[in-house]
């Protein structure tokens, strides 16, 4: 079976979901959104990060590459990622920690095994796993996703996927039943909002939210929004009819104030950041937006995740 | 994510300036600030009496009778303190604040006097009168005749050289022998009815046949003194508060005087009556068992709770107290603890416990005698006085059982979180699973607690001696220097080979385990010819009579009278010996990556051009803390062979000894006396603390640390200590505390033993650090205990700073 690459597994997770769970995070996504807070999480492939702060020039990293992309100039080191493989020879000899692999391939069995060890702590928190991303539904093959799912939930364990919406029909309707909750994004319900923010029509995503609706899904909504983007009160009004509109009935409604997490990582992977201008709605906007998913009868509705 | 949480930071200057003002009312107000202002002092008074009762009677009473001679004198004649506001009354020394000394034990020299007077850090003011008594009464009848002396007069030259190189330390060279702590008994039975016990023990001694007779008469008229000393302590603050009251022109205060006189009618000398005289009756004990030797752990109440909920349930049904006044009085014990400071310290025994603290542990929580849950009304309001009282003694930590209810996790989970270092929990299942396979009975095992920092005991039954810290990494490293010490720079302990010779790692490993026996048995030699000489020269009689079993045996405490005799050498820096072990087994014997010699000549040169070696060995070796079985089985394998060197040995007091996994301050010490180490530590840097990873090892979070710590079979031992930090942010909200109580949960449920947490930002600290004056009322979790952090040296407040900051994602 292809394994997909997963790039954190992170240990004591409180913020992914009810109770204490840990999160899995797959690399590989099919949107780009402009604020990602992720950017190794984008690509499906292994990839090189590196931090040029904590570069002392020492060149071990230039004279350990076996593709010879590695150069120091002006004390810095550098890297062509035209000739770059990522294979990581250069990062497991930097002493600085300036260079770091994102990404590793993993075998279900093996991740099954690292997702068991905190079995306990699950059971005395309510917690269990969540698989997020980048998009799970999309980096990983349909086949890895159900025997994840099902060797899970044979031990009675609790998953969540984090999901972005945007994936096959066919996939998503295969892991509904060994899903207890998918904690669904919205970005966006307007076609020009959402392409110009995240590269992609929003359709998929309704259109995908509306089946789970009607196929006994348990899912909560969750709205990333930064000011200057996706968080005028037309775009949330815009959301709101869609969900009245199709009847759609989330467990809960987690509003997210992203804020800017600077350029650093994505620096760190030779890419352009485009979310420097925007900004997290205040306070008081997040309250009034909170009001109106309330007015309509949606709760519980939280701020911040 | 977007945190609008910050309710739990109690931390920051403004809040902190408000600690100058707790209390829940207006009199614990005044009262804790007189306590906390006032400067720890030097106070003579009982030296002066011990050394005029010496004189008199030394060579024509017994032994114990001579030590009974000093506690009454003392108790007749010491100055009374009765403090203005003052419900529970009785001061160690003349006032708060007070340290007395005990030159029996440890007889300080007018150069000792004046750098405890000077030093920055725990510093005791002596006073030109001071130094002329010492100089004049005190050295010249106790030089060289004080236990310390005795103590280091008998021990060998290579005891000498381990003492003096930090492979251990040692706990009686300054201090009583102890943990102790209280149980039930006085509460149900006042001083005039242990005597009447004594005197039917007494009675029925058989001269004929039994050869310890006449020592038996002499250890129970000793405890017949005893009694009379506190009773005799109890009746002039009887008379005190009579004539006080006769004076006092509020007649509100009069009635209280008044109160206070009735109840010193009943305790000590007889079982109280209500709530008010269950503390009473305490304090005095307290004040007995503290003032008669200065043991290890100030004699903690325990398990205060289960101790006064019958009193508390008759009082309030018949009206006679309410949850405020129970609250009130329990914060006037907290002052009570407070204002009495550990007794002053030197030398080594500062180093391996550099603080104020008495270690007055109070549990709460638990299981009842007979097995049901123990929280209780008044285990609600010993956490609402913690809260209130946020003061670093009494050390007031919970017991959690499987049946102990969520509400009450959580709501000793809320307290913790809010950062100063209380209460820290102990997993009570595991407490009376170590108890059993020690062999005490069920009933005495439900009885238990944890004194000082995790260290568990049977209250009121069972003498726990602790001796002495054992420096882990250290035998490691005479195993890499064939027995060479490079601080003394000469040969201390056995040839085991050259480290550069050994082909294998288990030739490493089988060298580490003859230099780890080696310093056990060099303490253990040790430890016997000390506990002998407490058995001899320095019985504690009035301990005795608190504790069951002496008074029926006709033995001391210090001699094997208790129920239960046990004996401890603690185990410092697992986490450090682990990982030097993985890094050479993983890259000298398996991945090839240096040799021997490359990693010998590193930690010789403290790493300084080695920076490939040293990113290896931090940054690409398997570490203690991760959940890696790689490590964590070096780590089952280093417990063992500790283990097996000490435990089940026989002590001269009638029972064994076994191990407890806990640093207090030692682990600063320990690393001090340390070149740098194979797992990337550097010279003289502090070892890894109690159980917990060596600091910045553990990268994986507290989930992965919990099972990496509970890999540790912690029921064979008598105590860790597992410390875990987070910053604010990452406990915030309900969410917070949900998770927080989980973690608790799971790590108890895995059979660990002990955690607490240290929820402060690292920028807070280094604010601390720069600015102490503006966070005077600044408390971290140092190890077993909380201390201020103002009074840490740099060293330790710099390990709390680097200590892993685990996030809660």
């Amino acid at each position: 079976m292809p394994e997909p690459l997963v790039f954190n597994i992170q240990r004591f997770s409180t913020h992914d979901g009810d109770g204490v769970r840990t999160t899995v995070f797959f690399k590989g996504c099919p949107l780009r959104c402009a604020w990602c807070h992720n950017p190794e999480s984008q690509l499906r492939e292994t990839e090189l990060l590196l931090y040029a702060h904590k570069c002392t020039g020492c060149g071990r990293c230039a004279s350990v590459c076996p593709q010879g992309a590695n150069s120091i100039s002006g004390g810095r080191a550098g890297v062509d990622r035209t000739k770059c493989i990522a294979c990581g020879a250069c990062a497991e000899l930097c002493p600085n920690g300036a260079r770091e692999i994102a990404g590793r391939a993993i075998a279900v069995r093996e991740l099954v095994r690292e997702l068991l060890k905190d079995r306990i702590l699950y059971e005395q928190s309510g917690g269990g796993v969540t698989l997020s991303g980048g998009e799970p539904m999309w980096a990983a093959p349909e086949e890895y996703l159900v025997t994840l799912l099902r060797a899970l939930q044979h031990e009675g364990i609790s998953v969540y996927i984090d999901t972005c919406g945007f994936v096959d029909r066919q996939v998503l309707a295969r892991v509904l039943p060994y899903t207890d909750v998918f904690l669904y994004d919205i970005k966006a319900a307007d076609e020009q909002t959402h392409r110009k923010w995240t590269g992609a029509p929003p359709e998929r995503i309704l259109e995908n939210l509306v089946f789970l609706n009607r196929n006994g899904a348990r899912f909560d909504l969750r709205l990333p929004l930064m000011d200057g983007a996706n968080a005028a009160e037309e775009d949330i009004l815009r959301v709101l009819a869609f969900l009245k509109r199709e009847g759609i009935r989330p467990r809960k409604i987690h509003l997210l104030p992203y804020h800017d997490t600077g350029a650093g990582k994505y620096a760190a992977l030779g890419r352009p950041y485009a979310a420097s201008a925007l900004r997290a709605p205040s306070g008081a906007v997040l309250e009034h937006f909170r009001k109106l998913f309330l007015a309509e009868g949606y709760g519980p509705v939280t701020i911040g995740g | 994510m977007m945190n609008t949480d910050t309710s739990f930071n109690l931390n920051s200057p403004e809040r902190l300036a408000r600690d100058a003002d707790r209390g829940s009312t207006p009199r614990i107000k005044r009262l804790r600030r007189i306590s906390h202002e006032t400067q720890p002092h030097i106070d003579l008074e009982r030296a002066q009496i011990e050394t005029d009762v010496y004189r008199r009677f030394e060579g024509s009473v017994s032994i114990p009778v001579l030590r009974a001679l000093v506690l009454k004198e003392y108790f007749s004649r010491k100055t009374l303190y009765l403090g203005e506001d003052e419900l529970l009354v009785g001061e160690k020394g003349r006032d708060p604040q007070c340290s007395p000394t005990f030159p029996e034990l440890c007889c300080h020299t007018l150069e000792d006097m004046r750098v405890m007077n000077a030093r920055k850090l725990v510093s005791f003011a002596v006073t030109d009168e001071d130094l002329r008594l010492q100089e004049r009464e005190i050295i010249p009848y106790w030089e060289n005749r004080a236990v310390r002396e005795h103590i280091l007069r008998a021990m060998t030259p290579e005891w000498k050289s381990y003492y003096e190189a930090g492979m251990f330390t040692e706990f009686m060279e300054q201090r009583g022998p102890g943990h102790t702590a209280g149980g039930g008994g006085f509460y149900r039975k006042g001083f005039r009815e242990y005597q009447k016990e004594i005197d039917e023990a007494l009675s029925s001694l058989d001269y004929l046949n039994d050869p310890e007779a006449w020592d038996k008469e002499q250890e129970l008229r000793a405890m017949s003194i005893c009694c009379d000393a506190v009773c005799i302590l109890g009746e002039r603050y009887r008379n005190l508060a009579l004539e006080r009251a006769r004076t006092c022109p509020d007649p509100v205060r009069r009635e209280e005087l008044k109160a206070i006189a009735e109840n010193c009618a009943v305790v000590p000398a007889h079982k109280p009556e209500t709530y008010w005289q269950a503390l009473q009756m305490y304090w005095f004990v307290h004040l007995g068992v503290t003032s008669e030797l200065n043991p290890w752990d100030a004699f903690t109440p325990g398990r205060l709770d289960q101790h006064l909920f019958p009193f508390y349930e008759r009082d309030t049904q018949n009206g006679t107290l309410d949850d405020e006044r129970a609250l009130e009085l329990l914060e006037c014990l907290w002052v009570k603890l407070f204002n009495s400071p550990a007794p002053v310290k030197v030398g080594v025994t500062l180093k391996e416990s550099g603080t104020y603290v008495d270690f007055a542990n109070i549990n709460t929580g638990g299981v009842r005698e007979d097995g049901a849950d123990g929280v209780n009304a008044v285990s609600y309001l010993i956490l609402d006085c913690m809260e209130e009282m946020r003061q670093n003694q009494p050390n007031s930590n919970v017991q959690i059982s499987r049946k102990t209810p969520e509400r009450f996790l959580k709501r000793a989970c809320e307290i913790a979180r809010q950062g100063w270092g209380q209460p820290t929990f102990y997993n009570t299942d595991e407490l009376i699973d170590e108890l059993l396979s020690a062999g005490k009975t069920l009933k005495d095992a439900r009885n238990s607690g944890c004194s000082g920092c995790v260290e568990t005991g049977a209250w009121g039954t069972e003498a726990y001696i602790l001796t002495g810290y054992l420096n882990i990494p250290k035998c490691l490293q005479m195993a890499l220097f064939d027995g060479w010490d490079p601080l003394l720079n000469r040969q201390i302990g056995p040839h085991t080979g050259n480290a550069e010779d050994f082909a294998s790692y288990d030739e490493l490993y089988q060298a580490f385990l003859i230099q780890l026996r080696h310093a056990v048995d060099v303490k253990m030699r040790g430890n016997l010819v000390i506990e002998k000489i407490y058995m001899e020269q320095m019985p504690a009689p009035f301990l005795s009579v608190v504790t069951e079993d002496c008074i029926e045996r006709g033995r001391d405490y210090n001699a094997g009278g208790a129920r239960y005799n046990t004996s401890y050498i603690q185990g410092v820096g697992i986490g450090t010996a682990t990982d030097c072990l993985a890094a050479i087994k993983y890259n000298v014997f398996e991945q090839k990556r240096f040799s021997m010699a490359e990693m010998l000549s590193a930690v010789r040169d403290n790493f300084e051009g080695h920076d490939m070696l040293l990113h290896i060995v931090r940054n690409r070796t398997p570490k203690y803390g991760n959940d890696d079985d790689y490590a964590d089985a070096i780590m089952q394998d280093v417990f063992e062979a500790y283990r097996s060197c000490v435990d089940g040995r026989k002590n001269l007091r009638g029972g064994e000894y076994h191990i407890d996994m806990l640093p207090t301050t030692c682990h600063v010490y320990f690393g001090d006396v340390m070149i740098a180490s194979p797992n990337g530590r550097l010279a003289h840097k502090p070892l890894s603390e109690g159980i917990s990873p060596e600091k910045g090892a553990d990268t994986r979070g507290p989930a992965a640390v919990i099972r990496s710590c509970a890999k540790m079979d912690h029921s064979a031992t008598g105590g860790t200590l597992l410390n875990q930090k987070f910053t604010p942010a990452a406990v915030a909200g309900e969410k917070g505390l949900s998770s927080l109580a989980a973690l608790v949960r799971t790590y108890f449920t895995m059979g660990g033993h002990h955690i607490q947490f240290n929820i402060i930002d690292r920028q807070t600290l280094l604010d601390a650090q720069k600015h102490p004056e503006e966070y005077r009322d600044l408390i971290v979790r140092v190890a077993g205990y909380s201390d201020y952090f103002r009074n840490l040296d740099e060293r330790l407040q710099n390990e709390i700073i680097e200590r892993t900051e685990q996030s809660f994602g």
